[in-house]
């Protein structure tokens, strides 16, 4: 809402000192949120006057017509002789009053106006046209005034109004009210604590008669109704310029007086009006419900479907109006309609709110009806605005005219007195409350400590005691609320919340960068991983209206993510890279119903719960990682190392241990993995195996999709399914006795999994191993062909007493003896 | 060695003579005092403090000695016996300093050497921003909640107070899930994290004090000050008693404990349907302390030369949320506040751009190391 101060002042006895900028700062702490104060024209410097034309010379020869003139501008040029203006317009003649800008002056964007020579004469100075006055767009000519608006010769920038300072004020959706300089000026009245002086309160005297018939088909669409008539129009009669500057200012396109006029009490009252032209129209306005299939090709040329749940205006012959949204076309007011019809109605809110969405059409009216207009208004609004066309467009005000009233007193809000200071923690003066709530229209009536507030018509957003607390604290201010540090006594973070921070931080440790995707999927993502048609992951939730067509599902894994994150930082030079994500993937549930919407006057039951969890997605939380280059970098010490799949799946190994628990390794072959070089990671919950996600080289079809560098390596595990591993940690006994350290070197088939053996190993050794260590893998000469030689180093140890080696040695031996029977091992001579 | 005799006067067996005692003992103190290195004093001490040196020989005799005068020559040679250990012990000392300013000066390295082998990484600063955030309130006694981030209209919208057709409803942009066969599913990507209000109101026991962190999902395209995907942080309290003075002190906490103590907040009256009232919060510029308004000379690029940082939206939780959510609004209140991680980071650490938060780029989160 675009309110010029000037006008607002009109309403308001606001003190002269107080500027727009300060009035905006109390404003905005008071809920009228002003973005900006536009000072207009504070860059024109004059002299600007008033000037008759005397002579007009028309120059030929030029590429258009020139003419030029000598005005009178009396003795504004220190001369007292007529002024020698070339000027390009055509649209006046000798006589007129027109608005002189003499050599200095400056027009607004600091266009400097001089004497000069042009087309073969010397100008000195310009006739203005009303976009380089700043009074609002026009190019067809120069303004030409009425005569008698002003003397010649004398200053015309402030009669003309040329400067003014504009409040953009963003108005919240509750505050409907403020979507009009008069509810915008009641609360600067409150605010400043002056006068009010309302542009509604009006005597409107009866009907004298039925005015035009008028019919609403539902109350639930509309409460009020007035039709009030204005005859004898003259349709050519012009917009004056105090109008169309005030228009202009507020944002609105003058277009002819009648459209004018109910623009302009729109911004007044906040009432959007429709002005028909009553020759158009056969028969009943009627206020009904669109029928199914209904056509109305609306003021912006589109043909709209109707659809029943949208209100229209309609007359004998069918709809004319998408009603609080736009008019139609049929009967839009012409340049030749002489009988005006003013309509002013209160409709439905959430109906206009819906229609406004339903068409994608929002505009003044429908702004200001979603968010509530005074439902007492309309009768005012509409007479001030047949009295303007009368004023300015010498039509006749028909004394009879039709008001049909269905709306309903508002019932009081019952509220203690206390209630605001108790919600803000001040404790406000008796009679803070009732004070306020008188301020800004209510009727109030205090009954010991209970107040009784009947809100105003202008604000429906007024329901519940808070609504009046709210009231209450933003005009004695925000700025005396005391700030108290609140204290609880809460337990800390849980252990899944401190995992993951842990989580990360080890990650980071090792050398991961965290990236934090967009969760959002494509066709191609899914494809460039090489899932398979039937693949899991490609049952993904969809967006309805995803940002990126070619994005439109929620991620299932986090790898796309983190290639494409990869393959970016590869493409700004960075090498090495290794980076992890953590965030939760969005699983479907197959068949699941559309979550319901449940009551809000209580709180749901168990089973409305369930329903909603049946409709939500399982949203378990992950880690993924991916890597390519040197994790080891060359320098003076030697050579580096590059990234291999073992990384990848040591990240996994670094997170299970972060929780405390082991993680089992098992060849996979999963998508996009290189099927010979990818692990299954498993966990035990209740000594169950549980699958929580793969690690690995990529395949190199994967790697060519996303631009990877060639053996790049990628992990994700589903952290939450780690968590369920998680046992409670007994505290080990630290044994003081001395270790007891025996290696084996185990030839063994090529294809045994080295965990295999471990496990065999440590399960052999008993209770006395403190732990078994791979420290050597050999194939070569000194071994059978497809056999392989590992070496492992066995640590024993007693609680009780230092070992003899006869003891270890036969702990050895049964180590040795459980991955013979297992694993067909042979100890190596 | 000679057999006890008790005629036998010590002073007559040579080795014992007080003479050829103070001998032995001047004769290894030179010797000691003359060794030039750790191993020439090895040798010293091989001839004058072994078992086999002359004065442990001499100590030897004292047993033939007559009882009267044992004493006597025991005395004589443990003192010279002793002196000579205390100066062997002396010079060794100085003799291994100066051999450790020879040798480890000549092992020196050059320390400037890098030894970037494996590097770190890092986590990401939304990440650290927010714990720290979350942190601030963890130690007033708050707890974290959380929340899903597919969520059902209803938790989003409904028990927040945004009436099915209310304005505000469509201020959201919001994301919306497709329901099967393309009809609606009833869920969206959360556009805020105030859902996780009701959820934890469901699910806790009264009074309750909660952050919650998390992502949210608007349909905005992403630009130098927008994403699809941001941070928020909710705060909320509810328990008898609470008013907007605590919900001040909670701001201030944050301010203070991110910014620095000393800056001023305020709060202007806004609309939020889930808050009521409702306020927006402003903190005052920590760069030009309000210094800049009005002044096109000390221009401030932190505030835009407005003097005030807006920091997040706040307000009295609507007593129809607290219904909703199974709370009895006549005997409970509270507060909820929203804050924006990403504005949190970039004011608190100059970031200009949000692609900078979004493209993972190493060079951006490696800049603010793991913890921040």
């Amino acid at each position: 809402m675009r309110v010029p101060l000037t006008w607002l002042r009109e309403y308001v006895d606001l003190p002269a000192e107080v500027t727009a900028r300060r009035l905006a700062d109390r404003l905005t702490l008071a809920g009228l949120e002003v973005e900006t104060v536009d000072a207009l024209g504070a860059d024109i410097t004059g002299p600007i006057v008033y000037g008759k034309v005397l002579t007009i010379e028309e120059l030929t020869g030029f590429k258009k017509p020139i003419r030029f003139c000598t005005v009178d501008v009396g003795r504004a040029n220190g001369t007292g002789e007529p002024q020698e203006i070339v000027c390009g317009a055509r649209n006046f003649s000798e006589g007129d009053l027109v608005v002189v800008c003499l050599p200095g002056a400056e027009l607004p964007g600091g266009f400097r106006i001089g004497a000069r020579k042009t087309y073969g004469r010397m100008s000195e100075g310009m006739i203005c046209s009303a976009s380089e006055l700043g009074l609002w767009e026009d190019h067809t000519g120069i303004v030409v005034l009425p005569e008698g608006f002003g003397q010649v010769g004398e200053d015309a920038i402030g009669p003309l109004g040329l400067r003014e300072d504009v409040l953009d004020i963003a108005v919240t959706p509750d505050r409907g009210y403020a979507l009009s300089i008069r509810g915008v000026a009641r609360d600067t009245a409150a605010l400043y604590g002056v006068d009010f002086h309302d542009p509604a309160d009006m005597d409107v005297p009866r009907p004298t008669g039925e005015g035009h018939p008028g019919r609403i088909e539902d109350p639930e669409l509309a409460d009020r109704l007035v039709l009030r008539g204005a005859s004898g129009f003259d349709p050519e009669a012009p917009t004056p310029l105090w109008m169309k500057r005030r228009l202009h200012q507020s944002g609105v396109r003058p277009v002819s007086l009648a459209v004018d006029v109910t623009n302009y009490v729109m911004l007044e009252l906040g009432q959007p009006l429709h002005a028909w032209d009553r020759e158009r129209l056969s028969g009943t306005v009627a206020v009904r419900a669109a029928t199914a299939g209904e056509k109305l090709e609306t003021l912006d040329h589109v043909q709209r479907s109707l659809d029943p749940d949208d209100i229209v205006i309609a007359d004998d012959t069918g709809a004319q109006a998408l009603a609080g949204v736009m008019g139609g076309v049929d009967t839009e007011i012409g340049l030749t309609s002489s009988e005006v019809l003013i309509e002013a109605a209160h409709f439905d809110t959430r109906r206009i709110a819906r229609a406004s969405r339903r068409h994608q059409l929002s505009s003044e009216a429908s702004r200001r009806f979603e968010r509530g207009v005074d439902s007492a208004v309309q009768l005012a609004a509409a007479t001030r605005a047949v009295e303007l066309l009368a004023e300015l467009g010498g039509a006749t005000v028909e004394s009879a005219y039709t008001d049909l009233d269905r709306t309903t007193k508002r019932r009081p809000i019952t509220v203690k007195a206390s209630h605001a200071g108790s919600v803000a923690g001040v404790d406000y003066p008796e009679g803070t409350t009732q004070k306020w709530l008188r301020a800004i229209g209510c009727a109030v009536e205090t009954d010991g400590d209970v107040v009784r507030a009947v809100p105003p018509t202008w604000r429906p957003d007024l329901t519940d005691p808070n609504d009046l607390a709210e009231e209450v604290i933003r005009f004695e201010g925000y700025e005396n609320i005391p700030s108290i540090r609140p204290r609880a006594s809460g337990r800390g973070l849980t252990s899944s919340q401190r995992l993951r921070r842990a989580v990360g931080r080890v990650l980071a440790d090792v050398g991961f960068h965290e990236v934090l995707n967009y969760p959002f999927l494509g066709e191609r993502d899914l494809d460039g991983l090489q899932l398979a048609s039937d693949d899991d992951r490609r049952s993904a939730l969809r967006l309805a209206n995803p940002l990126n067509d070619g994005e439109p599902m929620l991620r299932t894994t986090l790898l796309p993510g983190l290639f494409k994150a990869l393959a970016r930082n590869v493409g700004r030079g960075m090498n090495d890279v290794a980076l992890y994500e953590m965030g939760l993937v969005y699983r479907p549930r197959p068949d699941a119903p559309p979550a319901p919407i449940l009551p809000v006057d209580r709180a749901p039951g168990a089973d409305e719960l369930a329903l909603i969890d049946a409709a939500l997605p399982e949203q378990p939380r992950r880690v993924g990682v991916v890597i390519a280059g040197q994790v080891e970098r060359a320098g003076w010490w030697g050579p580096g190392r590059e990234a291999l799949w073992a990384d990848a799946i040591q990240a996994a190994r670094d997170i299970a241990r972060v929780a405390g628990v082991e993680l089992e390794v098992e060849a996979a072959q999963r998508t996009p993995w290189h099927p010979g070089r990818c692990a299954a990671l498993y966990v035990r919950v209740d000594g169950e195996r549980l699958l929580v996600g793969h690690a690995g080289e990529l395949h190199p079809r994967a790697v060519k999709a996303f631009g990877l560098p060639e053996r790049t390596a990628a992990m994700e595990v589903e952290l939450d399914r780690i968590e369920r591993a998680r046992t409670p940690v007994v505290a080990p006994r630290v044994s003081t006795y001395p270790v007891a350290t025996q290696d084996v070197a185990l030839v063994v088939d090529d294809s045994v999994p080295v965990e295999r053996i471990s496990e065999a190993l440590a399960e052999g050794a008993g209770e006395l191993l403190e732990s078994v260590r791979l420290f050597d893998v050999y194939t070569g000469e000194q071994v059978d062909e497809g056999r392989k030689s590992v070496a492992f180093a066995l640590r024993f140890r007693a609680e009780d007493r230092t070992l003899t080696a006869e003891e270890a040695g036969a702990a050895r031996d049964a180590a040795v003896a459980v991955a013979a029977e297992r694993t067909g091992a042979v100890l190596r001579g | 060695m000679s057999a006890p005799n008790s005629s036998f006067d010590p002073v007559e067996v040579t080795p014992l003579h007080p003479d050829e005692v103070a001998r032995m003992r001047e004769e290894a103190l030179a010797a000691i005092e003359a060794a030039a290195d750790l191993a020439e004093l090895k040798e010293v001490r091989l001839a004058h403090a072994s078992d086999r040196s002359p004065l442990a020989l001499a100590n030897r005799e004292i047993g033939a000695l007559p009882p009267a005068a044992k004493a006597e020559a025991g005395k004589r040679v443990g003192g010279a016996r002793r002196d000579v250990g205390q100066a062997l012990k002396e010079r060794q000392a100085v003799l291994e300093a100066e051999r450790d300013e020879r040798v480890l000066i000549e092992e020196r390295v050059d320390v400037t050497l890098p030894w970037d082998r494996a590097p770190r990484g890092a986590r990401h600063p939304l990440t650290t921003v927010a714990e720290r955030v979350a942190d601030l309130f963890v130690g007033m006694g708050f707890e974290i909640a959380e929340g899903p981030e597919v969520e059902a209209e209803w938790f989003n919208f409904d028990a927040l107070n945004f009436l099915p057709d209310h304005p505000a409803r469509t201020m959201q942009d919001t994301f919306f899930v497709e329901g099967p066969d393309g009809g609606e599913s009833g869920l969206v990507l959360r556009t805020h994290t105030s859902p996780v209000q009701v959820r934890a109101l469901l699910t806790r026991e009264l009074p309750v004090y909660v952050v919650a962190p998390g992502k949210t999902f608007r349909t905005d395209e992403l630009d130098a000050t927008h994403s699809p995907v941001f941070h928020q942080l909710e705060g909320l309290v509810v328990d008898r008693g609470i008013t907007l003075a605590h919900l001040r002190g909670a701001i201030d906490a944050y301010v203070e404990g991110v910014f620095g103590k000393g800056l001023r907040t305020r709060f202007r009256a806004s609309y939020f349907p889930f808050t009521e009232p409702s306020a927006e919060v402003d903190m005052e510029c920590f760069v030009c302390r309000g210094a800049s308004v009005g002044d096109p000379d000390a221009a401030c690029r932190t505030c835009s030369s407005e003097g005030w940082i807006e920091i997040g939206g706040c307000g009295v939780v609507n007593p129809r949320v607290l219904t909703a959510a199974g709370v009895d609004p006549e005997v409970y209140t509270g507060w909820a506040f929203g804050l924006g991680i990403e504005r949190t980071l970039m004011f608190a650490y100059g970031v200009r751009d949000m692609h900078d938060m979004v493209e993972g780029d190493i060079r951006f989160a490696s800049a603010f190391g793991s913890e921040n």
